[in-house]
């Protein structure tokens, strides 16, 4: 097997590091706190059907579809010409576990060896993972990788609540943009002014409520799912944009999250199968970290009464037990059923679960689980979407309008 | 006034339906129309044909349907979702019904009406219904309403996979081929609708009360509406098959309308809907030829390779026959000594390949002159079988062989071949002048060359016509490069986008290339194919097929006129190799009086109860098939060639019944399926040694599938996890205290790989399974998680499970003792490997490590395929059996499963053995397998080794498997 091209520490100035278009909001705001440390990232937006040629071409056409198009994404980025291949780099998310996922960057450094031997993949972990690439989270980035998580989870949520019931098309946006340029400038400036939470969350939630909605009550359709279908765009066919031209208000559940049940899984873990460490420690001070700052901002949001506050975490931990047990840690695990019930029960009963085609994980927290969902909540009106490079859209349409047809009634 | 009409338009897949009501809701008027694609056209010529009936009135509109969406927004006409008008329909006219069943071109649906609504549509991958209907009658050679007449006077049914279209095909063609009755097909085929639709729409929930039946297929097919009937077990009051089925849609939609507040004349509608122009776009590519005279200069460089000719009239001296009895097509040529053409045939084998082949032998022999002998004939493909026992015929070879004989007469150095057939495609590498890697399509997405001329004859072309239609296409539509069911919905999608039936078919070209090119072949880059590229099969004779191969990858190819004929040509060349004074042939005169007759039988040879198929050809002569091994085929002798498999299987299933404990404190429900089979000796061991009784499962087969089948929630996971779901009733019925089926996201840590795990379907069925089956709960099913790795953890949960049984003190030494039967039983399976490979070695034979996992010991998931390598004379271990005699080689990839990095290491050990050759079986729907499959390959290729790999599903047929086992032989034969 091949040696792979390092991530040297002179490439932090020389080289542009490319990101995946995965969380647009949320990306956007991780780039500006790496490029106030010197890095210079650009997050990709090409999206056209080369991207999936470039995926096919590139992977094992049974690889789960993110792996597809995140590598075909690279792939068609490098290919265009628009990047110097001796001057860019490659970064990707690792999570570790036992889903397929944890192959990607494996799979994506294959095809990059492949085309552009010289471009490095850099890894973007929490565990410790690729010691000898120069690509350093310092602790200080890492926290503020926390709060931008934060407001970007906060952006998504009023943003799609907004937008979906604008009077005046693109005044939701503009509060967005505005949001999205003045957080990143805070990141950017290498001040502490993005501490300063309760501040902003408030002049976040007051800038969205001064956008004029429609008094009509819409259709709420809440998005659970695959980390990656459920989230990009150019994965799940601007399922957003699609339910807000279908009348629908789209319901996204925060980033943070996953991030929690990522933590709380490694603590569960060593507590189920008795193998307790140093490290379960760090997690579990990490969790209680993470877990008080999103309670923070639910706090916030709740006072100020406008916009849905997040799932308490500890509730939603406590709903996946009715379902799930919290063993369940590949992929999303109970996190899906989990969230589902939360759905459900704050209201919003039609849920759409936006997975790739033969997801492994999905056999038994999606389509497994939604039958135990729907005794639990029985107006709960649930629709599992695939994604894959053949399915078309006009399928995964029909199927979703089938669902809001049920929700109309 | 108040509107007194409103109007219904229904676009489906494949049909356009309209409905007018008045203002009672009674149906005026209707009309059900194919639309052959032709969407807007047909719709406005049925509005007009309402016009001159209606001139004046006013309407309220409303469109439904799957292709219906586009022109609904384009033309600014209301839109409601097909099952919701569906459902709007029945309250309307069946308001008791509890269920209904709607059947369309393309789709299943199921509405159930009592104890929570609830609407279901088939899922992305689970293939039309109507469509399948009329892809399998064009199978067949015949229409889907004589498939309905044959399908009335079935005597039996066959087992045919039920997910998909095109899985059930290759189902049907090896029945075919084995001469089975067409009326019993054609009750097989709807059959297999009715399990699909059970299976893949209610999972779970079961159909009861009064069933309502829709759509045109439940209208039209009485044969389709039996099945239904019989199946959910419904007498005529509770199986309601209405008057206006097949627009019953259209009546839902128009009642739907019936609340819209604008209202239009008949002529407004036919301008709304002529002037509606489409915003979607179609992605396309770009045209296949420019100019004619590029067409022009493509054609005179293919016309190159081609054959001399002989008159079969005067030619007087050697002949040689050769027959390709292809799954759909059937191909012969007879050629003279020196490779000249004398007769050549082909046509599509109408699903009777003997009577095909016998007829055209027949027709041979009164043409020929009489001063030409036939000294040797050669048969392969699909039907070899049958023909070479029917006829007569000298040899029998494997397809991969006779293509590679026919590709080296036109281009010796030949490097590359691909051959596309009607059902499948295969491709080959030639290294050294042997057979390298083969390279076949996987059940899915099959069908391929068949796949275009049923579309061709949906579109109301002929297939010749059609490719033509491609070649200047301005715009060929990109329609993907996945499974036929899912081109037929990119086609809906581009015909809704206003293709034309020009850029579909050019589109369709492209699409098979694609597969080929990406899904087959799994190529980068056209040097990784070689330099010198044969492409044969009939596929290719289809000029738009092959400039899309040629502009797919950058390169000219060589493509015999021959094309479609290169089988039947390799078998004559091999005929003359091989050929000895006087072939075997059958005679004229035997010939003339040449019949047949088949019968069905169970083989009782042993409890697989094979049903053969016996065909008799007088004078004692038989053909048997069907079944899967030996025995059933009359031949004497026992195979004693060694076997892991058998003995791993044996020693798991026997397991149970040692020691078991005389007065029992409760009796513990084991499972056979996923990690049991490997496990079960630590599980039965620990249990026993506490005092409980242990009941394990019967072992599986179909019926045990079908047991579970009604509890499946997901019906792309993997064959083997889906039999769990029949163990965990079968269990249930044998009456157990509780089943135990533990969690683990860990496998145990066998060192020299990066983590352990196991994959995310055999760590976490259990809650699946407690989910989905409501006879289980958490008191008779007991799923506790664990990690077999830290003992300390397992005494710990396993005491807090067996709590109320008093066992306490006893568990420790019980997990110690489990541990040791486990190890035991690992190091027996050990010691029996190298017994079978030091007996190989001593008999001379090569040795197959087919590599899987534990539980592809199941007979019913490995069909019996270790017994098929060793019918072709070489031993069988497994990879679990070796993989501890070498180490990790550096992978590319993460090596985090236990199971799979067994796979790695096995493939490692592989490449020091001279005499082994590893062949990897891969369960379908298995995800990590797209990850390790790769890995294993390149293993095994860097070392020169050959990489087989075997697909396998639910699908008992395994035709392909025997063409890739019977090359891989010839490859092993050819190498030594």
């Amino acid at each position: 097997m091949p040696e792979y091209a390092k991530f040297t520490e002179d490439m932090i100035k020389t080289h542009t590091i490319l990101v995946p278009d995965m969380l647009p909001i949320h990306f956007k705001l991780l780039i500006s706190i790496f490029e106030s440390n010197g890095y210079k990232m650009e997050l990709l937006q090409n999206d056209s059907r080369a991207v999936v040629d470039e995926g096919l071409k590139n992977v094992h056409n049974d690889t789960c579809y993110p792996a597809l198009l995140v590598i075909g994404q690279f792939m068609d980025a490098l290919k265009s010409g628009k990047y110097d291949p001796n001057k860019t780099a490659l970064l990707i998310t690792q999570t570790g576990g036992g889903c397929r996922a944890s192959n990607y960057i494996h799979l994506l450094r294959k095809s990059v060896a492949k085309n552009f031997p010289q471009v490095p993949v850099v890894s973007l972990n929490f565990s410790g993972l690729e010691k000898d690439s120069a690509f350093k989270i310092t602790p200080i980035m890492f926290l503020k990788m926390l709060y931008a998580v934060l407001y970007g989870d906060l952006l998504m949520s009023c943003y799609n609540k907004c937008r979906a019931n604008e009077l005046v098309s693109g005044a939701s946006k503009k509060v967005l943009d505005k949001w999205q340029k003045k957080l990143g400038d805070i990141f950017k400036s290498g001040s502490n002014q993005y501490m300063k939470t309760k501040k902003l969350y408030t002049q976040i939630l007051d800038d969205f409520a001064a956008v004029e909605v429609t008094k009509q009550k819409k259709i709420r359709v809440g998005i659970v799912g695959e980390i990656y279908v459920k989230y990009s765009p150019l994965a799940n066919n601007h399922l957003e944009d699609f339910l807000i031209s279908e009348g629908c208000e789209p319901v996204v559940p925060a980033l943070m999250e996953f991030i929690l049940y990522c933590v709380a899984g490694i603590i569960n873990d060593a507590k189920i199968y008795d193998k307790k460490t140093k490290v379960t420690t760090v997690y579990s001070i990490a969790y209680k970290l993470i877990y008080g700052k999103q309670k923070e901002l639910m706090n916030v949001v709740k006072k100020h009464g406008v916009f849905d506050p997040p799932h308490d975490f500890e509730h939603v931990r406590s709903l996946a037990d009715k379902y799930i047990n919290q063993g369940v840690v590949m992929g999303e695990g109970w996190l899906i059923p989990a969230e589902m019930a939360a759905l459900a029960e704050s209201g919003v009963e039609n849920i759409i679960c936006a997975q790739p085609f033969g997801c492994l994980p999905n056999h038994i927290v999606a389509k497994g689980m939604s039958r135990a969902i729907k005794e639990g909540y029985p107006d709960a009106n649930i629709v599992a979407i695939d994604y894959d490079p053949g399915a078309t859209r006009v399928n995964q349409e029909n199927r979703i309008k089938l669902m809001l047809a049920n929700a109309k009634r | 006034m108040a509107n007194k009409y409103s109007l219904g338009i229904d676009v489906g897949s494949t049909t356009v339906k309209t409905v007018i009501t008045d203002e009672n809701g009674n149906i005026i008027y209707s009309k059900y129309q194919r639309h052959l694609s032709k969407v807007k056209e047909t719709v406005t010529d049925q509005l007009k044909i309402i016009n001159t009936d209606f001139p004046d009135e006013k309407f309220t509109v409303c469109i439904t349907g799957s292709a219906g969406l586009g022109l609904a927004n384009s033309a600014e006409i209301p839109f409601v979702q097909e099952v919701h008008a569906a459902f709007l329909a029945v309250k309307q006219k069946q308001p008791d019904a509890d269920a209904v069943i709607e059947l369309g071109g393309e789709d299943a649906k199921i509405i159930f009406l009592t104890g929570g609504v609830e609407q279901r549509m088939n899922g992305s991958c689970a293939g039309g219904t109507g469509a399948f209907i009329d892809q399998m009658a064009t199978l067949l050679g015949i229409t889907a309403d004589q498939l309905d007449e044959l399908s009335l006077r079935a005597q039996k049914v066959y087992p045919i996979a039920s997910r998909c279209g095109v899985f059930a095909k290759s189902d049907i063609q090896p029945l075919l081929n084995q001469g089975a009755r067409r009326e019993d097909i054609a009750a097989s085929i709807f059959q297999a609708v009715v399990d699909q639709t059970v299976s893949g729409l209610a999972q779970g929930r079961s159909i009861e009360g009064k069933v309502l039946f829709l759509g045109g297929p439940l209208f039209f097919l009485k044969g389709l509406r039996k099945a239904f009937v019989r199946t959910l077990g419904l007498d005529d009051e509770h199986a309601v098959f209405p008057e206006e089925a097949p627009v019953f849609v259209a009546y839902g939609c128009s009642i739907y309308a019936a609340t819209a507040s604008d209202s239009y004349k008949i002529s407004e509608l036919i301008d709304k809907i002529s002037n509606a122009e489409s915003h979607d776009s179609i992605i396309t590519g770009e045209p296949l030829f420019t100019s004619h005279a590029e067409y022009d200069e493509f054609i005179e460089r293919h016309k190159k390779f081609d054959l001399g000719y002989a008159d079969i009239h005067t030619y007087e001296g050697d002949a040689y026959l050769g027959i390709d009895a292809g799954s759909t097509t059937t191909k012969l040529v007879l050629i003279t000594d020196d490779g000249r053409m004398l007769y050549s045939h082909y046509s599509s084998n109408q699903g009777q390949p003997l009577d095909k082949i016998a007829s055209q032998v027949k027709k041979i022999y009164s043409e020929m002159n009489p001063k030409i002998t036939i000294k040797g004939s050669a048969v392969t493909g699909y039907g070899e079988d049958l023909i070479k026992a029917g006829l007569s015929v000298d040899f029998g070879i494997v397809e991969t062989v006779a293509h590679f004989k026919a590709a080296s007469y036109f281009c010796p150095d030949v490097d590359f071949i691909i051959d596309i057939g009607g059902q499948d495609i295969k491709c080959f590498k030639i290294k050294n002048g042997a057979i390298d890697s083969i390279m076949l399509n996987e059940a899915c997405s099959s069908g391929c060359g068949s796949f275009i001329q049923t579309f061709a004859m949906a579109l109301g072309y002929d297939i010749a016509e059609f490719s033509q239609l491609g070649l200047f296409a301005e715009h060929p539509v990109d329609l993907g490069s996945r499974c036929t069911v899912f081109m037929n919905s990119s086609v809906k999608q581009a015909q809704k986008d206003g293709a034309t039936v020009e850029d579909i078919s050019a589109g369709l070209s492209s699409s098979i290339i694609k597969n080929a090119v990406y899904k087959v072949i799994r190529a980068n880059s056209p040097d990784e194919l070689g330099k010198n590229i044969v492409v044969q099969g009939g596929t290719f004779l289809n000029d738009a097929v092959l400039r899309s191969f040629e502009k797919e990858l950058g390169r000219n190819v060589i493509r015999p006129a021959i094309s479609g004929l290169m089988g039947a040509f390799g078998c004559a060349l091999y005929a003359k190799e091989m050929a000895g004074e006087k072939s075997s042939l059958i005679g004229k005169e035997e010939l003339e009086s040449f019949s047949y007759t088949s019968k069905t039988a169970q083989c009782g040879g042993c409890t697989a109860n094979c049903q053969l198929n016996i065909i008799s050809f007088g004078k004692g002569r038989n053909f048997i098939s069907g079944n899967r091994c030996e025995k059933g085929s009359g031949k004497a002798g026992k195979n004693t060639i060694p076997n892991l498999y058998e003995y791993k299987y044996n020693s798991i299933i026997n397991t149970a019944k040692t020691n078991q404990p005389k007065k029992p404190i409760g009796k513990i429900g084991l499972p056979l399926a996923l990690s049991f089979y490997e496990q079960l000796p630590f599980w039965h061991t620990f249990f026993t040694s506490l005092g409980f009784e242990t009941v394990i499962s019967d072992e599986s087969s179909r019926d045990m599938y079908y047991l579970g089948q009604h509890t499946i929630p997901s019906d792309t996971v993997c064959y083997p996890a889906k039999l769990a779901h029949g163990h965990v009733e079968d269990l249930l019925n044998k009456g157990v205290d509780f089943i135990f089926y533990p969690c683990m996201s860990y496998n145990i840590d066998e060192g020299d790989s990066d983590n352990h795990y196991n994959c995310p379907v055999v760590a976490y069925y259990p809650e699946l399974l407690l989910a989905n089956n409501p006879r289980l709960n958490s008191e008779n099913f007991v799923h506790p998680y664990m990690d077999l790795n830290v003992r300390k953890n397992v005494v710990r949960v396993m005491t807090e499970v067996l709590k109320k049984y008093n066992v306490k003190g006893k568990i420790p030494a019980a997990v110690d003792s489990a541990f040791e039967a486990m190890d035991k039983y690992r190091s027996s399976v050990s010691a029996k490997a190298q017994e079978i490979i030091d007996q190989a070695r001593a008999e001379g034979r090569s040795i197959i490590v087919l590599a899987g996992r534990p539980y592809h010991i199941d007979k019913e998931i490995n069909h019996g395929i270790h017994k098929l390598i060793t019918s072709l004379g070489m031993a069988v271990v497994t990879e679990d059996s070796v993989a501890h005699l070498a180490h990790t080689p550096k992978l590319g990839v993460l090596n985090q499963w236990t199971y799979h990095s067994r796979l790695y290491r096995a493939a490692e050990y592989v490449t020091t053995q001279p005499d082994m050759q590893l062949i990897q079986l891969v369960s379908f729907g298995c995800g990590i397998d797209a990850v390790t499959t790769d890995e294993v390959r390149a293993i095994l290729e860097s070392k020169g080794k050959l990489y087989t790999q075997l697909k396998i599903d639910e699908i008992n047929n395994l035709g392909a498997a025997k063409i890739r086992l019977r090359s891989l032989a010839a490859a092993i034969e050819n190498k030594k």
